[in-house]
């Protein structure tokens, strides 16, 4: 599967994070919760209206909102 | 010290008991929560609980706190004997990232290896002698808060710290041989300008190559010379930059690091089976309903009028025996007391006063019991979810609904918790409409109001005119909230500093635990008894006095209250407050509740009480009910003017400690007096709007 961002994730798959995009200003705050290259996640909910997102990493669940997962590039 | 969500305060409660002080950090109100627990028989010792935090690189205001503290531990200042690590056991990793952090610190660190019971419902087991080697602590104590136990054990690890000795790291950081001498300039850099051991100083240097902010620290707390700062800030600038042009990611330098060891570690230790994301929890589940695209919001919508409905119910037996036990004991001073100044004050001031507020209690405890519950059950954090879109729209943050929730019950409380919202706009626009949320001080007033003047009568079959009413009342204050938001949120300028962020960890679902929930209730209904109960004992005797004097010697006969000190401000601002429907008394009224707001409903006991000269307490209501306008004839109070009295409660900008709290979190004064002036219009407009508007539509 080729590098997508995390928003383009459909509900239910699996993937591997591989990185952040260029301009990604939150990388700080979500790799210090262990959201980094190499860990899978799980798309769990989508929101109506580019809502947040909810995600499984990790055995936790976390909320982003739409634009900020598409900071994350997984494949 | 541990992640948000890991039952931190749950085992600082169950340490401390009910030997606990909550104060507030100077300047910046946040809580600080030290207390003494009782470890043996003859041991106590001083436990501080620093607020939840994922990393020691300060992001919000609250990880700033502990990162302020860190740091001056690292200078040898204020160090603790010991740091409780608490560790959610059911998220190993994550958790175990800031306890690998607090291992440079050099302080001997105890393991509260807490929520096993969930672990082990999962049928996992982790074996703490591994861990301890592993991290080189002092010791790993498996526990349950919730379960209450491992707490004995966990007092006995802290009597045990004198006599163990230390045991070594068994991991290590990898650190890529390309940044290596970049990195070590810094090291070298910490070592010999601040004394740190090689742990620490690689630790540190790290953290500061990845996060700017982690060396701005320094600065804000003055702990080194301003050339040492330019110079740490070179060195970390050139590493950075040599990671760039590598092609490495230097923001994520720490924490890629420290992940990359603990991951391999936990692995091979076989702490953790891989942890899975494939697994579908229980809380998964519910949350496909709670959060569903519509159902969820209905179910929320649901839910909040089953609250406001609830308090209507359920509160008025209780309130009945308040109200007959307050006026046993008056009659029974007024048996014991002869008639004078003495005994006019206590009755007449005094025990109507606070009569009068003790009557809202259960009311405002069913509210807390409310919100209590939906945020130990993890269901706040749902709500948040659902509501951050809207939230967005309007200038706030999905992290703002619940400040704004908790301005349901007190506005101050409220304004504090904003202090989890990273992006400094987003945090001023909700600490400014907070207020407008109807506190629990406002119920008190619609209560008496609709009690007194809105019909006890069915509509469309199912709803109540009364509750209906205050639903109205409620969504009112929310609503215009949220219109002002949007306003406000167009004018300011966006300050120089990161967007917000809406990162937020959607905690499993848990029964809360019946013993907390009494504790907070009792804990904030003591909290509004005393901090409403002082003001309105003090603002109960000035108001008795400026209602009984000055008293001319009329053999004796009390004075008619228009002539009064009180009396004559009230008249001085009649002309002001007539459009409204307002008279003189409820002018004196709206000025006491700039005190508190439900120290009107105590007022208006006062007046009353006083203007009638009898030795009987009166009801409010029953006053309220009888008070005849001299100039129409007819009663004073309608249902008009109860609405529009309401309305300007909704509004109006009242409870000068609501002020005092934002001086403190925004830093200066500017914003509470925009506060008073935009708050103080809103609600004459509203008012004058309700009324005139219901004059003109044929309605008295």
């Amino acid at each position: 599967m080729s590098v997508i961002p995390l928003n383009s994730l459909t509900t239910g798959n699996t993937a591997i994070i591989k990185g952040f995009t260029d301009n990604a200003h939150l990388q700080s705050r979500m790799v210090e919760m262990g959201v980094l290259p190499g860990v899978k996640v799980r798309m769990i909910k989508k929101t109506p209206f580019h809502g947040p997102l909810e995600i499984k990493i990790r055995s936790y669940h976390l909320s982003l909102r739409w634009e900020d997962a598409g900071q994350i590039l997984v494949s | 010290m541990g992640n948000p969500n890991s039952g931190k305060t749950a085992i600082f409660n169950l340490l401390t008991g009910m030997n606990l002080k909550v104060s507030n950090y100077p300047g910046i109100t946040v809580e600080m929560r030290r207390g003494t627990a009782r470890i043996s028989e003859e041991h106590r010792v001083d436990i501080m609980d620093l607020p939840g935090t994922y990393s020691l690189t300060p992001e919000s205001m609250d990880e700033r706190i502990v990162a302020q503290h860190v740091l001056h531990w690292m200078h040898g200042q204020d160090k603790p004997q010991a740091i409780i690590s608490v560790v959610d056991a059911g998220n190993l990793s994550r958790n175990l990232y800031l306890t690998s952090q607090l291992l440079d610190l050099d302080i001997p660190i105890i393991i509260a290896l807490n929520m096993m019971d969930r672990v082990r419902r999962r049928k996992q087991n982790i074996n703490p002698e591994t861990l301890q080697k592993l991290f080189g602590v002092m010791a790993v104590i498996p526990m349950s808060a919730r379960e209450k136990w491992g707490i004995v054990q966990l007092k006995e690890a802290i009597i045990d710290l004198n006599i163990k000795t230390k045991v070594s790291l068994g991991m290590k950081l990898q650190i890529p041989d390309a940044i290596n001498d970049k990195l070590l300039l810094i090291v070298e850099f910490f070592q010999k300008k601040c004394g740190y051991s090689k742990d620490l100083a690689l630790g540190q240097s790290l953290r500061a190559i990845s996060r700017k902010s982690a060396v701005d620290i320094y600065q804000e707390q003055n702990i080194i010379s301003g050339e040492e700062i330019i110079e740490l800030h070179k060195l970390r600038d050139k590493a950075a930059s040599v990671m760039d042009e590598l092609g490495m990611n230097h923001k994520i330098l720490e924490a890629t690091i420290r992940y990359d060891m603990l991951d391999r570690a936990l692995v091979k230790k076989n702490i953790i089976i891989q942890e899975e994301v494939q697994s579908v929890s229980r809380s998964e589940k519910a949350d496909q309903v709670l959060t569903h695209p519509w159902l969820g919001p209905v179910i929320f919508i649901t839910l909040l009028y089953v609250i406001f409905q609830s308090i209507f119910t359920f509160a008025s037996m209780p309130m009945n025996w308040i109200d007959g036990g307050v006026s046993i004991i008056g009659n029974y001073f007024i048996q014991i007391i002869p008639p004078g100044i003495l005994r006019n004050l206590l009755i007449e001031g005094v025990i109507a006063g606070v009569g009068a507020i003790l009557i809202f209690l259960p009311q405002i405890l069913i509210l807390m019991f409310f919100l209590t519950i939906l945020e130990d059950s993890g269901y706040m954090a749902r709500i948040a979810f659902l509501m951050d879109r809207i939230m967005n729209k309007i200038g706030l943050h999905g992290k703002s609904v619940l400040p704004l929730m908790s301005g349901y019950a007190c506005a101050i409380p409220g304004i504090m918790a904003t202090r989890t919202i990273d992006n400094w706009k987003e945090r001023l626009i909700t600490i400014l409409v907070l207020p407008l949320m109807s506190c629990s001080a406002r119920l008190p007033v619609y209560t008496l109001m609709i009690g007194a003047f809105i019909p006890n009568k069915q509509v469309m079959g199912i709803f109540n005119l009364q509750g209906i009413t205050m639903v109205v009342m409620y969504f009112l204050g929310t609503v215009t909230a949220m219109g002002i938001a949007a306003i406000i949120s167009r004018f300011i300028k966006e300050k120089k500093q990161s967007r917000s962020s809406f990162i937020m960890e959607l905690p499993p679902y848990r029964i809360p635990m019946v013993q907390s929930v009494i504790r907070q209730l009792f804990i904030r209904g003591k909290l509004f008894v005393i901090n409403a109960g002082k003001i309105i004992m003090a603002i109960s005797i000035i108001l008795w006095f400026l209602a009984s004097f000055p008293q001319f010697e009329t053999n004796g006969d009390p004075i008619t209250i228009h002539k009064s000190y009180a009396g004559r401000i009230g008249h001085a601002i009649e002309p002001l407050i007539q459009p409204l429907g307002f008279d003189w008394k409820i002018g004196v009224g709206l000025i006491t509740s700039f005190a508190a707001r439900e120290v009107v409903v105590s007022t208006l006991a006062t007046l009353y009480n006083v203007e009638d000269g009898g030795d009987n307490i009166i009801g409010i209501t029953e006053a309220l009910k009888k008070d005849i306008n001299p100039d129409t004839g007819s009663s004073r109070y309608t249902p008009l003017v109860a609405l529009s009295i309401m309305v300007f409660y909704v509004y109006a900008a009242q409870c000068m400690a609501t002020f005092a709290i934002v001086k403190n979190e925004t830093n200066s004064w500017k914003w509470p007096i925009y506060m008073i002036i935009y708050m103080t219009s809103l609600a004459y407009l509203g008012s004058l709007t309700v009324y005139q508007g219901g004059l003109l539509l044929g309605y008295t």
